[in-house]
């Protein structure tokens, strides 16, 4: 953990899945005990604790008299909660936009007052439902010891010529999400497919290199850092920049052809227990000082229109209708079809 | 003195005619503006009374074709108009002076003299009665070369008795002619102007009589 | 004058009146044009980019050996957020079965038939949808199966942008509205520029000026100058009558009045009898009476007439005073009263009505000769002091006897002790209006040593 302190407001780690209402699965669920007067902000996102703790006792120190309850689910379990379990939850965060955006379209989000209050670039929110606090590249990890003399891949095309040139270096040692397991995966393997038709000749020539799938972004830099993998494709940009060691020789590629930008949203659900304290923390995580914190301390990279404008292939996911399209469970079904058949190929089945 | 009365209402100018008369003046009368014309053309005047209404014209057009002429018989105006209006215009048009009827025949014949006062070259008015000489322009008797100014009560008056000598004057009578019909006087009152009128003739064979219960007359010794 | 005749609205106003309203009727029917343009215009623009995302769709239906394969195209729902950040749903049937999307997405009524989009609206969970259906035809198995897509989107975006045009058309028509509004005004004035340079130019002239009016006038105006001038015309015909109608009678009840005067003096010369000379000064006095009430009468109404109507001249006041002080001497000599006058020499200028200050000189002059006892002295004065000119005129007489001047410069109001004197009561009365008319003052006092002394006081030019 980047914070050790967060052990400190830590009052208690509760896995305890039988006391749980809801029949989602949540991965981990913290309280942060205020004063006790001003109520309980209940927060389900897909993110850490731990990246997100400081944000939260920053909160906190504005409403002491606040007690804070979060809790950590997959963005799947996180849309199921609200979508189809009406959970109570007072602000929904997540990485997965378009499930995010499926919630807001549906009316499963309420507006948020206060955004008159801030002048958010119009790519950064949809209506006064759904609002990102902090963008992120997906990129590429590679691994200088596993990569030897070969040069750094620049786009995916260099990507796809290094596996056909090089296949004994990376057979077995690619990694990616698996999109049928992660709806982050799922997300950047649509938006992949969206923006170019490379992204298939990439998936049918890492299906050739056996690539190993992973359901987050933590478990490629560990194996990567570990020697297993030469490189992680879509790679969680934040994730990547906190834990890899550059004097280790391990490099993060933003490919030139384009970068794909995610965009971490929040919303307020239609059911929140208290909106009002699930806008007051939605509000302060917008608020300068909050992206201030989100930027320094959470690691995480903050809405900044200029960081945009300077890296021209750097292309945010659009917060729209658009995301809709790859919710539909026939298209899911149909691009997963693909998917399969273009990365598992028949040889590799056991 | 000679007057020439332009006058249409026939009963008023006959009226005038005769009053004028008393005083021993001469009146010839125009019923209309062009018999005034013939007047004037074939006689001498002292003064034209002149009425403005005439059948036959407008004497204020009369009056400006007199004065063009360069006719300079003295013109007093007989106007039954309302005095304000027509005072400047009359006079404006050429008129000596006005009169506005009904009138005082007193007032008219002040008026008379003081018009012709005003005007040089009228013909020689003085009259001699006794030794003495009477001018009623200017007012003054002349008694052996001493003349003696009369004031206006003592000139009317020796008027009225010169008119007549010998003819003996009652008080009325002598008062209707020295005082307004409007003022209330006593029968008394003319002594006193009879009295300055001697004074005034001091020295003149003429004198004033007292006839007693009668009145007054003018004699000569 | 013209605050007697201020009971109906101006022309002006009603002209103002009329183009505002003109104008405010033109500016909202602007505003509801405009507004309805644009909303039609907007809900056009949507409908079509609602009813190509639905062909879009529609276009991507497959039928096959194992049924309908549907492959909704990214850029199909992302059109739709072109025009705002609407909500969107979906539905896509084949014969009754939801295939995907919302199962409660309203149909369209009937069959959705042709290969054009419907529209439609429709209420969906919370919010209002615009619809758009497409009806297609595919094979399934051989057989010919009806597939339906629904789209429907919520009209935020458009509500936002047909609000900002209304706001726009309603700035555009407050805007036209308050042009117009200045126009009116400015068109009043100068639409009614030539009624009032018309109006100025009958108001400035005097009282005698009874010529027509020849000023270019508008066309329009033309038949008001005509009528104008044929009432100037009569009314100069019948002012023109009055007065020789006024001067007629006037001649014809004072000429037998003047014979009567005359016939009475010539009788009382020729009389002796007491009785008979009573009568005769009796009807004298009454002549003299009835004259100089009838005078003073038309005097009186003329000073009225003029008091409203005066022409102000600037005179010599001086000169006047000597004029008249000249034409009472044969009057003041019949009484062997004596007139005298202390004028300045130079010219004293005074602004007024001739005829009005003649009228008030001859009455004051009148009076004390009238009232004066005989072989006294009138004293007729003109000072000057303080922007003022000062006429006194003073006579040695009976006085006021105890009578307030006030009481005195009412009309027919004569003093308690002149029963003996013919007079109207009305003399003082005309001097007072014309002093008043005059911007000037009048008083009349009791004379030390007896007599009365009148002031008239008039501001100098």
């Amino acid at each position: 953990m980047r914070n050790p302190a967060i052990t400190a407001v830590l009052s208690g780690l509760l896995i305890c899945w039988a006391a749980m209402v809801a029949a989602f699965e949540i991965e981990e669920d913290t309280l942060f005990a205020g004063t006790g007067t001003g109520g309980e902000l209940r927060i389900l996102s897909t993110t850490d604790t731990g990246i997100f703790a400081p944000l939260l006792r920053a909160f906190q120190a504005t409403r002491p008299d606040v007690s804070i309850r979060y809790t950590v689910a997959s963005s799947q379990e996180v849309y199921r909660a609200l979508y189809d379990e009406g959970a109570g939850y007072d602000l929904a965060i997540s990485s997965a936009m378009d499930l995010q955006m499926k919630l807001a379209n549906d009316g499963f989000a309420q507006p948020f007052r206060g955004a008159a209050g801030f002048d958010w670039p119009a790519w950064a929110h949809w209506q006064d439902r759904l609002f990102a606090f902090a963008q992120e590249p997906v990129v590429l990890i590679v691994s200088r010891a596993g990569l030897g003399d070969l040069p750094l891949p620049r786009t995916r095309q260099d990507l796809i010529s290094l596996m056909r040139d090089y296949p004994d270096v990376f057979t077995g040692r690619i990694g990616t999400y698996d999109p049928t397991l992660s709806g982050a995966g799922y997300l950047f393997a649509t938006q992949d497919a969206r923006q170019s038709d490379t992204f298939w000749r990439l998936a049918e020539v890492m299906g050739g290199m056996h690539p190993r799938l992973y359901s987050a972004s933590g478990a490629m830099i560990a194996d990567l850092q570990a020697g297993e993998l030469v490189m992680a494709y879509n790679v969680l940009g934040s994730y990547a920049e906190a834990r890899l060691d550059a004097d280790a020789g391990d490099v993060i590629v933003a490919l030139e052809d384009f970068t794909l930008t995610l965009l971490r949203t929040a919303l307020i659900p239609q059911q929140a227990p208290s909106p009002e304290l699930g806008a007051a923390f939605l509000g302060f995580m917008l608020s300068p000082a909050g992206q201030q914190i989100i930027e320094t301390q959470t690691g995480l990279p903050a809405i900044d229109e200029s960081a945009l404008a300077a890296g021209p292939h750097l292309r945010p996911i659009r917060l729209g209708p658009g995301l809709l399209v790859f919710v539909d469970p026939l298209k899911r079904e149909r691009f997963l079809e693909e998917w399969r058949a273009a990365v598992q190929q028949p040889s590799d089945q056991p | 003195m000679r007057f020439l009365l332009v006058e249409d209402n026939t009963d008023l100018a006959q009226s005038v005619q005769t009053r004028l008369s008393m005083d021993g003046h001469g009146v010839d009368w125009a019923p209309t503006l062009q018999s005034a014309e013939d007047h004037l053309g074939s006689a001498t005047y002292d003064l034209i009374l002149l009425d403005i209404m005439l059948p036959d014209g407008d004497g204020r057009d009369f009056l400006a074709a007199h004065r063009r002429a360069k006719r300079d018989t003295p013109v007093i105006v007989m106007t039954a108009r309302s005095a304000v209006t027509d005072r400047v215009a009359l006079l404006d048009s050429g008129a000596d002076d006005y009169v506005t009827k009904p009138f005082d025949f007193a007032e008219l014949e002040a008026r008379v003299r003081a018009v012709l006062r005003r005007r040089s070259g009228v013909a020689q008015t003085t009259r001699s009665y006794a030794d003495l000489v009477f001018d009623p322009l200017s007012a003054t008797v002349v008694v052996n070369g001493d003349a003696r100014e009369l004031r206006n009560r003592e000139l009317r008056l020796f008027e009225v008795l010169l008119s007549a000598p010998d003819r003996i004057f009652s008080k009325a009578q002598l008062c209707d002619r020295l005082f307004s019909y409007a003022e209330t006087v006593t029968d008394n009152a003319i002594e006193v102007y009879v009295g300055r009128l001697r004074r005034k003739l001091d020295g003149s064979r003429a004198r004033i009589e007292t006839v007693r219960g009668v009145g007054y007359r003018l004699t000569q010794t | 004058m013209s605050s007697a005749r201020a009971t109906s609205p101006s022309i002006r106003q009603r002209l103002v009146l009329q183009l505002v309203v003109v104008a405010a009727l033109l500016s909202g029917l602007l505003y509801l044009s405009v507004r309805t343009v644009a909303d039609a215009a907007v809900e056009t623009t949507q409908d079509s980019i609602l009813g190509a995302a639905t062909t879009t769709i529609a276009d991507e239906l497959r039928g096959g050996e194992d049924g309908i394969e549907v492959d909704i195209p990214y850029t199909a729902f992302s059109m739709l957020g072109a025009i705002g950040q609407d909500r969107v749903f979906y539905r896509i049937m084949v014969g009754n079965q939801t295939v995907t999307g919302y199962d409660d997405l309203p149909a369209p009524d009937g069959t959705a038939s042709g290969l054009e989009p419907r529209y439609y609206s429709r209420p969906f969970r919370d919010v209002d949808l615009r619809i758009a259906a497409v009806s297609r035809t595919v094979l399934v198995q051989g057989r010919a199966v009806e597939a339906v897509i629904i789209v429907g989107q919520t009209r935020q975006g458009q509500a936002a942008i047909v609000a900002n045009m209304a706001n726009r058309a309603a700035a555009l028509g407050l805007g036209f509205f308050v042009v117009a509004t200045l126009l009116s005004i400015l068109t009043a004035g100068t639409v009614l520029r030539p009624i009032n340079r018309l109006a100025e130019a009958v108001g400035r002239r005097g009282p005698q000026d009874l010529r027509p009016i020849h000023r270019d006038a508008p066309r329009e105006l033309a038949p008001f100058v005509t009528a104008l001038n044929g009432f100037i015309t009569r009314l100069g015909g019948a002012l023109s009558r009055t007065e020789t109608f006024i001067a007629e009678a006037a001649h014809h009840i004072r000429t037998p009045l003047a014979t009567v005067r005359a016939q009475a003096e010539i009788a009382l010369r020729q009389t002796n009898d007491d009785a008979t000379r009573t009568a005769l000064r009796s009807v004298v006095r009454a002549v003299d009476a009835s004259a100089r009430s009838a005078g003073q009468l038309l005097d009186h109404a003329t000073v009225v007439y003029r008091t409203d109507q005066r022409t102000d001249e600037r005179l010599d006041l001086g000169a006047l005073t000597r004029d008249i002080a000249r034409a009472f001497e044969p009057t003041a000599d019949l009484r062997e009263i004596v007139i005298a006058l202390d004028v300045p020499v130079d010219p004293v200028q005074v602004t007024g009505d001739r005829l009005l200050l003649e009228s008030a000189l001859r009455n004051l002059v009148d009076n004390a000769i009238k009232y004066a006892d005989p072989e006294t002295q009138v004293d007729i004065a003109l000072k000057l002091g303080d922007g003022r000119a000062e006429i006194l005129v003073c006579d040695r007489g009976r006085g006021l006897s105890g009578v307030q001047a006030q009481a005195l410069t009412k009309r027919f109001q004569r003093g308690e002790n002149v029963g003996d004197v013919v007079g109207s009561g009305l003399g003082l009365t005309i001097v007072n209006e014309v002093a008043q008319a005059a911007g000037g003052s009048f008083d009349i006092v009791n004379r030390k040593g007896g007599g009365a002394c009148a002031t008239l006081q008039l501001p100098l030019s």
